[in-house]
């Protein structure tokens, strides 16, 4: 299981995930945990002397498409069960993005690194977060011990919701060996639709009629013109896309509802079902900023609030660089001033990450007062040593 | 139970009088006869007149209340509307309730970002008509929607008819305060959509009142449908309209609502209600779908067409807002209608894979026999929720613990084909000693670790939930190795 060499631990059975932790517990050793490797680079590790790659458990165990729910081990790879899924006409409703390129890494993303960090695709503002889709998990905890929560059903209150704990965690409370989540049909078809030029606080205007309209919009976003500008769209102006999905008939009729929903915000273009899918996929990877190098922030905000992390960083050198997502409760930014994004998080009453660039600068800001202190209480409730993932988390 | 305090309780005079100071005017109330309409939930099998009830108006009331509790050994029971139906909100003899009802404003509504904050005692409808006029409602719709409040929804994570598309509490809330027993007051979550840290907000989210008391909540809004319709599809079997279920989700169809009842459950609401079900069918299943109206024309066609493979031989759609209403009336007043036909019933609440629907009601109903108990079905069969009505007379000598044992029944029966305890209504005191059915001694040690980080004295709800209660300090020792305990042989604690 261990090779000397590397400090390289792989596991193939959820068993030897516990051997590994009860010997690493037992003397206080510190591991860091890793699916795919791909989001390796986001926040730091300190001095982990020990990796635990979970890349070999990666076995799908129970997929019934009838009962809407997939259980599988955390090192399945995300393109293996979206193909899966597919092949029942089924999706992974929180569109899981695939950051690897973005963050200049190799390594296939997985589902277990999918949900411990909560990420979740354009989808997000109709279908919930991964952490709505994890219905229950089996894990090792820091203490060494295997436990289960949650169930293998879409409906249960059954003790306390550790999924949703679990999800989001980064791998700093317990390792996960075994997952069992939610799946929904797959749409027939998608269409967007386009507004073109609107500056951002617009554009957020924009986003806003269309998801207050009754047409389930399941994707939002708005590309400033600088990014509108950049491979693969080249655009010669913002952009501003609004996605529907379901079947031919029920996209029709959604498409003209939110037509009128939108002809204050002028030019209204149609994409049709294979241009919106490429569309979303380069949203959802974040691909406008794949080929840079400049640290890039994950800004979460109320979305009527997100404009106002563009505004802030308009002056900055190298231009306005600011991705909406999420009907602008998600911007991608990039900014060498740390301090103004995360000044600009705040105001807008949200919070900043940082996802790719200085490692000497924390991922995650620190959290406050009570808040922190509770948040170190339950930490220690399952790795009392802090021997997973330390620092991660910040 | 967790053992009375005696001293908690012959300090009963000066404990109200402390709280007083801290809750002036009447918002303390310690005289036995005014203490009754606290004495149960909506689990009224289970009775217990609690030492007080406080009944606070203001955040910092509330933080003063139970630091003052926590500094003084009392415990606490947290209250919202006292819907529950697990026993949730039972009191202890020796703790106090503290009564959420006062929090009663709905303090913002912010349709930018598509989400109202409001206070805890707000009840769930309360939320929805405040914005319909708008063309916006809150999605999850517990049966009781108009009586139980949204701190009490977030508490037991509540569902409804509409979580199947819609999800639960847990899907539809951004935000919340909630104030831990030491009286900090905290803020999880707010108006985006991720929130910075653990993922508290969800944790809190179903914890039946263990971890924090709620003092405000964001909700998110979404907007009305267009329309919606409903199909009432009637059916010889349960196994047909079972495998009706399974048919319109493997078509890919995610209907709004889909209930399902059975024949015992049918006839009691037509007669409650007359909706116009049919009384001779052995199960009815309510389709709901919304959504714009060229959606709804089509995909109803497509649900006939997959019943009538199945020997569907009533079907009706609604063809009007009235009609759809009265489609639901018999759904909605299933459980009076029950009440009706029965002196007294128990409501269950397991959830099960639905490829298990048949089999399991087959089961349900050779149970009853042997019990000699009548049994009515309610479900959401969408989620593979049930809600089998156990049908008793508490009158009779040895008719509610027979009712008590068959629903246990009925849940371990639950577990064992893979499904679980709860869908909606939580553990409470209900469930409570059924936890081991499903989880193991780790399982629970590490649940039980998480309440010792929001409560280590273990003074919030306590007696709820856990079937053994365990000093925060003891889970700390214990070292859980493979299931096995270290040195099993030693004597402990």
């Amino acid at each position: 299981m261990l090779d000397e060499a590397t400090r390289l631990l792989t596991p193939a059975t959820p068993d030897e995930v516990l051997e590994i932790l009860a010997e690493a517990a037992a003397a206080q050793r510190r591991i860091e945990v890793v699916g795919g490797g791909t989001k390796r680079s986001v926040g730091k590790v300190e001095r982990p002397e020990l990796t635990l790659s979970l890349a070999g458990l990666d076995a799908v165990l129970d997929y019934a498409p009838e009962e809407l729910v997939l259980t599988a081990r955390p090192g399945a790879k995300l393109k293996d069960l979206e193909k899966l899924v597919a092949s029942e006409g089924q999706m992974l409703p929180f569109e899981p993005p695939r950051l690897a390129k973005l963050l200049g890494a190799k390594g296939e993303p997985t589902l277990g690194g999918a949900l411990a960090a909560n990420l979740s695709g354009p989808r997000r503002i109709r279908a919930g977060a991964a952490r709505d889709h994890l219905l229950g998990f089996a894990a090792v905890s820091g203490r060494a011990e295997s436990f289960k929560a949650g169930g293998k059903v879409v409906k249960n209150v059954t003790g306390y919701d550790l999924s949703k704990l679990m999800a989001g965690s980064w791998g700093t409370l317990a390792v996960m060996t075994e997952v069992t989540i939610k799946v929904l049909p797959k749409p027939k078809t998608e269409a967007s639709l386009l507004l073109f030029g609107l500056d951002d606080r617009r554009a957020t205007q924009a986003m806003a009629q269309a998801l207050n309209a009754p047409v389930e919009v399941s994707g939002a976003a708005h590309l400033p013109p600088a990014i509108a500008a950049r491979a693969p769209l080249k655009a010669e102006m913002a952009v501003t896309a609004l996605r529907l999905e379901g079947f031919d008939k029920s996209v029709a009729a959604r498409v003209e509802t939110l037509r009128e929903a939108l002809k204050a915000f002028g030019r209204v273009e149609r994409l049709d079902a294979a241009l919106s899918r490429g569309f979303w996929a380069q949203v959802r990877e974040v691909e406008v900023f794949q080929k840079d190098a400049r640290p890039l922030w994950r800004v979460s905000t109320p979305p009527a609030s997100g404009w106002r992390i563009g505004e802030a960083l308009k002056g900055q050198e190298g231009g306005h660089e600011v991705l909406y997502d999420w009907a602008g409760g998600l911007v991608w930014a990039q900014s060498d001033d740390a301090q103004a994004v995360r000044a600009a998080a705040r105001a807008a009453g949200g919070h900043a990450a940082l996802w790719r660039g200085e490692a000497a600068l924390a991922a995650f800001e620190p959290l406050e007062g009570a808040l922190s202190a509770l948040t170190a209480r339950v930490k220690a409730a399952f790795d009392p040593h802090g021997i997973l993932n330390p620092g991660r988390l910040g | 139970m967790p053992q009375p305090d005696a001293a908690t309780i012959a300090n009963k005079a000066e404990i109200v009088r402390a709280l007083r100071k801290l809750v002036p005017g009447e918002g303390v109330i310690g005289e036995d006869s005014a203490l009754v309409p606290y004495e149960s939930d909506g689990l009224s099998a289970y009775r217990q007149r609690p030492l007080a009830v406080v009944l606070p108006e203001t955040v910092g009331q509330v933080s003063a209340v139970l630091a003052w509790c926590q500094a003084h050994g009392v415990k606490v029971v947290p209250r919202g509307a006292g819907t529950s139906l697990s026993g949730g909100a039972l009191p202890l003899t020796d703790g106090i309730v503290l009564g959420m009802a006062k929090f009663n404003r709905i303090l913002e509504v912010d349709y930018e970002n598509r989400c109202a904050v409001v206070q805890p005692g707000v009840t769930n409808l309360a939320i929805t008509e405040a914005v319909q006029a708008d063309g916006f409602y809150y999605a999850p719709d517990p049966s009781s929607q108009i009586a139980c409040t949204i701190g009490g929804n977030v508490a037991e994570n509540s569902g409804g008819v509409h979580c199947l598309k819609y999800g639960l509490t847990t899907n539809n809330l951004l935000g919340c305060e909630i104030v831990l027993m030491d009286g900090q007051v905290v803020r999880l979550g707010g108006r985006g959509y991720d929130a910075a840290g653990y993922d508290l907000l969800g944790l809190v989210t179903g914890s039946e009142g263990l971890l924090a008391v709620v003092t405000e909540v964001t909700v998110r809004l979404l907007p009305t449908p267009q329309t919606a319709r409903a199909l009432l599809l009637g059916f010889p079997s349960v196994e047909a309209a079972g495998a009706t279920v399974g048919d319109i989700i493997a078509a890919g169809i995610i209907p709004a609502g889909l209930e399902m009842m059975d024949k015992p459950a049918i006839q009691a609401a037509e007669a409650f209600v007359a909706a116009g079900y049919p009384t001779e069918a052995q199960a009815l299943l309510i389709v709901e779908l919304d959504g714009p109206q060229a959606e709804c024309g089509e995909l109803a066609g497509h649900v006939k067409a997959l019943a009538q493979a199945r020997g569907a031989d009533f079907i009706r759609v609604s063809r009007d807002e009235t009609e759809r209403l009265r489609f639901w009336a018999g759904r909605k007043a299933a459980f009076p209608a029950v009440g009706r036909i029965s002196p007294d019933y128990y409501c269950m609440d397991g959830t099960i894979p639905r490829a298990q629907l048949p089999p399991v009601l087959t089961r349900i109903y050779e149970m009853a026999r042997d019990y000699g108990l009548g049994v009515a079905n309610v479900f959401h069969a969408g989620d593979g929720n049930l809600h089998p009505l156990i049908l008793y007379d508490a009158d009779k000598e040895g008719e509610l613990e027979r009712a008590e044992a068959f629903g246990a029944d009925i849940l371990k029966l639950c577990v064992a084909v893979g499904g679980v305890l709860t869908g909606e209504h939580g553990v409470g005191v209900e469930k409570r000693d059924l936890m081991g059915e499903m989880f193991d001694e780790t399982d629970l040690a590490c649940q039980q670790r998480v309440k010792c980080a929001f409560d280590p004295d273990g003074l919030l709800n306590p007696g709820k939930v856990f079937p053994v209660l365990h000093r925060c300090a003891e889970l700390g020792r214990v070292h859980v190795h493979r299931g096995k305990v270290a040195f099993p042989e030693l004597p402990r604690f």
